[in-house]
Order: structure tokens, then C-alpha cells, then sequence
């Protein structure tokens, strides 16, 4: 078969010279501009260069294969670190690619070197391709992790007084982020026993309906459970907006900045108010 | 026959305690005894007390606005304490505000509002 024989002979070429792995390690090292270390480069493409020829004398020119899951299992783990340390797709392909140059033929080559040379290009394509599409699936986990980690720190609930607790919102509010806010405020309501909820919408740099509609189911949700909700930092231009819009608070209770409101609670709730701070504030 | 919810007075007060999944017929049941004993007790107040109840639908959301009206018209404020957030968002979700229904947080929370309503309504002439 001229396939197999003609892995065979790229076995040979491969392994006919060390020179080719250092050429190979060069035409690479070139195009990273020097923001990975020769000495690593040259780890990593010795592992690989050994494990593709390998691969080659054992299992043909079938890249899915058993034989070649050592080769598969370094691109993985190289265009991982790639897409870590932030190169960006071609640089990373290129390491693959690049191992096409050394062995590129020349006029005195056979045809039948030539052919063995055209079988590992194609081999070469599909490692590289491969390579890709690991890159592009870490970098979707990097960002996807990302995501999960900005829901998680963005919607702190802090202990403001002595059942009193806020939720200082920053940021495009959606409708799974109202959803994440909704429930951590009413479990923290049911945590410390807070009787005040104030939320803070000074960081929210636009209201439309729907997120006022969510704003206002979490009020009422808090209210069933038995606790106030103040919203507050409502700006200027918002409140022109939810106007125009014929958004209606009703008998909720807004106020301009989160002084003011906690300042509302504080008095509402005037009875549970901690006695020791209050020489500081006495007077309010 | 199925289980029905005992109510226990504590004081001038009636304590609901929801323990419970609730069944519609439980639900009337419940309505019908509450209603009885506010009159033969003569109670100011009626606290149901929800904390265990994990699932909450429609009908159950409209029998405590129900409860409350009732007892109101018998001379007893009503408050809802305990309930859960994911009870309070399926509520919400379900457009039932429970107007009229007084809240709290807590059982304790819940006695004292009523304590403080009842000392606040003796008060005035």
C-alpha cells in the first residue's frame, strides 16, 4: 500500500537528521518573538517531534487513532497554555505548521518523496486544525469561567446596621443576574433576620422596563417575607427615563443616594436602633 | 378524611403553625375551623406560621389573602411569617401580592407586631 509505505519513509526522513527538529524549533521560535523561552520551545517540540514519528511508525498516517493519542494529548496540553498565556490562534498553529517547512522538498527530491511529503501535509493540516479547535475551546472555558466568577462578585449583599442590609449593584443588570440578586438579597433577609432591604442602583448605568419590572418583583417578594425594600441611587436621567416609560414605584420607597435611604430605615425602624453608635449620630 | 391543621391560642392570639403539604380540602378545612375559633375565642390576632411549607401554588397563595380578609372582618389582624424566598418568588411569579396579608420574617417577629398593633390600637380612643 502506498500509504503505509509511505509513512515509512517519513519515518525515515524524520529520524534521518536531528538538525530537522532544531530547523523546526527555529522557523517556531521566529514567529513567538521570543515571549516563550528557546529552552521550553525546544522541550515541548522535542516531546512532540518524538511522539509524531513515533506515531508515523506505528500507526500510519491516521491521526484519530490509538497510536497517536501521546501527539494528541501534547497539542491539547500546548494550546492550552497557548490560549493562557494569550497568543493567539496563528502563533499557536504555527508551531504545527511550521514542521511542514523543514521537510519541504526539493528539485532533487524523488516522487516518491514528494508524495510522502504531500501525505504529511495533510496530516499536518488536521493536527493543526485540531490544535485550533482545542485553543478556541479553552479559551471558551477561560470565559465562561470569567462570566460565572463577575455573577458571583458582583451581587455582594452587606450587612449595612442592625437589620439593615444592602445590595450595592454595579453593572448591566439582566435577567439572570436580577435572578441571582433576587434570591441572594431574600436569603440574606432570612439569615440575619433583617426586617430593611436597601438597593442601591447608583452603579446601574441604564433601567429599562424589564429590569425595572425585576427590581420591583424583588421588593414585592421581599414584602411577602415580611421585610421593607428602599431603593436608592436612582440618577437623574434614569428617572427621566422610567417617566418616560410609565414606570410607576407606587408606594415604594426611593431615594436619591444610599445615605438618604439608610438614613429613612434607620428612622422607620427607630425602636431597634443599636444604642452604641449613637453619640456619633445622635442627632438625626 | 384527611389531616387538619391545628390552631393554637397563645394568649389573645391564634398560631397556625403549617407543618404540612398542603391539599385543598386541608386549605378549607382550615378556613372554616380558624373563622370558628376566632369567634368562639375572641382572639385579636392570627399568625400562620408558613416555615415549613416548601411548595406553594396558586390556590394556597389565594387562601391567605382569603384567611386575612376573613379574620380582619372578625376583629383579628393576620400575619403571614416565615415564608421562604423561593415561595415568595413563586408567588411573585404568579402575580399574587397577597394584599392586605401583614408579613414577617419570624414567628417572634410576627407575635410582636401584633403585640405592638394591639398596645397601638388600645392606645387611641
Amino acid at each position: 500500500m502506498a500509504v503505509e509505505h509511505a509513512s515509512e519513509r517519513l519515518v525515515e526522513l524524520l529520524s534521518r537528521d536531528d538538525a530537522l527538529q532544531d530547523q523546526w524549533v527555529d522557523a517556531v521560535a521566529a514567529t513567538l518573538g521570543g515571549r516563550i523561552s528557546r529552552a521550553e520551545l525546544e522541550r515541548e517540540l522535542t516531546d512532540l517531534y518524538q511522539a509524531l514519528t513515533q506515531a508515523l511508525g506505528k500507526g500510519g498516517l491516521d491521526w484519530r487513532g490509538e497510536d497517536y493519542s501521546e501527539v494528541r494529548a501534547l497539542l491539547v496540553e500546548m494550546s492550552r497554555t497557548r490560549a493562557r498565556h494569550g497568543f493567539t490562534p496563528t502563533e499557536t498553529a504555527v508551531s504545527v505548521f511550521a514542521c511542514k517547512d523543514v521537510l519541504a522538498p526539493t528539485t532533487d527530491s524523488t516522487a516518491e518523496d514528494i508524495t510522502a511529503y504531500l501525505q504529511l501535509t495533510r496530516l499536518l493540516d488536521a493536527l493543526g486544525l485540531f490544535t485550533i479547535e482545542t485553543y478556541a475551546r479553552a479559551r471558551e472555558e477561560i470565559i465562561s469561567a470569567q462570566a460565572e466568577q463577575l455573577l458571583e462578585l458582583s451581587t455582594p449583599v452587606v450587612k449595612l446596621w442592625e437589620g439593615v442590609v444592602a445590595v450595592p449593584l454595579v453593572g448591566t443588570l439582566d435577567s439572570a443576574r436580577t435572578q441571582v440578586v433576587m434570591e441572594k438579597l431574600l436569603q440574606s433577609l432570612v439569615d440575619s433576620e433583617s426586617e430593611h432591604a436597601i438597593i442601591d442602583i447608583t452603579g446601574v448605568p441604564a433601567v429599562d422596563t424589564e429590569v425595572a419590572q425585576h427590581l420591583l418583583k424583588t421588593v414585592v417578594a421581599a414584602r411577602l417575607m415580611g421585610a421593607e425594600c428602599t431603593i436608592s441611587g436612582i440618577r437623574p436621567q434614569i428617572a427621566q427615563t422610567l417617566v418616560a416609560l410609565g414606570v410607576q414605584f407606587g408606594d415604594i420607597v426611593t431615594k436619591a443616594t444610599l445615605a438618604d435611604a439608610l438614613r429613612h430605615v434607620l428612622h422607620r425602624s427607630g425602636a431597634q436602633q443599636p444604642a452604641a453608635p449613637s453619640t456619633a449620630g445622635g442627632d438625626r | 378524611m384527611s389531616d387538619r391543621v391545628p390552631i393554637l391560642r397563645i394568649g389573645q392570639v391564634l398560631l397556625v403553625s403549617i407543618q404540612i403539604d398542603l391539599e385543598d380540602q386541608t386549605v378549607l378545612d382550615l378556613q372554616d375551623d380558624l373563622a370558628e375559633r376566632i369567634v368562639a375565642t375572641g382572639a385579636g390576632g392570627v399568625v400562620i406560621d408558613i416555615t415549613a411549607l416548601e411548595i406553594v401554588d396558586s390556590f394556597v397563595g389565594r387562601m391567605l389573602a382569603n384567611t386575612a380578609a376573613i379574620s380582619r372582618m372578625l376583629d383579628a389582624e393576620t400575619v403571614v411569617v416565615g415564608m421562604r424566598p423561593a415561595v415568595a418568588i413563586t408567588l411573585v411569579e404568579l402575580g399574587l401580592s397577597l394584599g392586605g396579608v401583614r408579613t414577617a420574617l419570624t414567628l417572634d417577629k410576627g407575635l410582636a407586631l401584633l403585640e405592638r398593633d394591639r398596645t397601638a390600637r388600645t392606645a387611641r380612643p
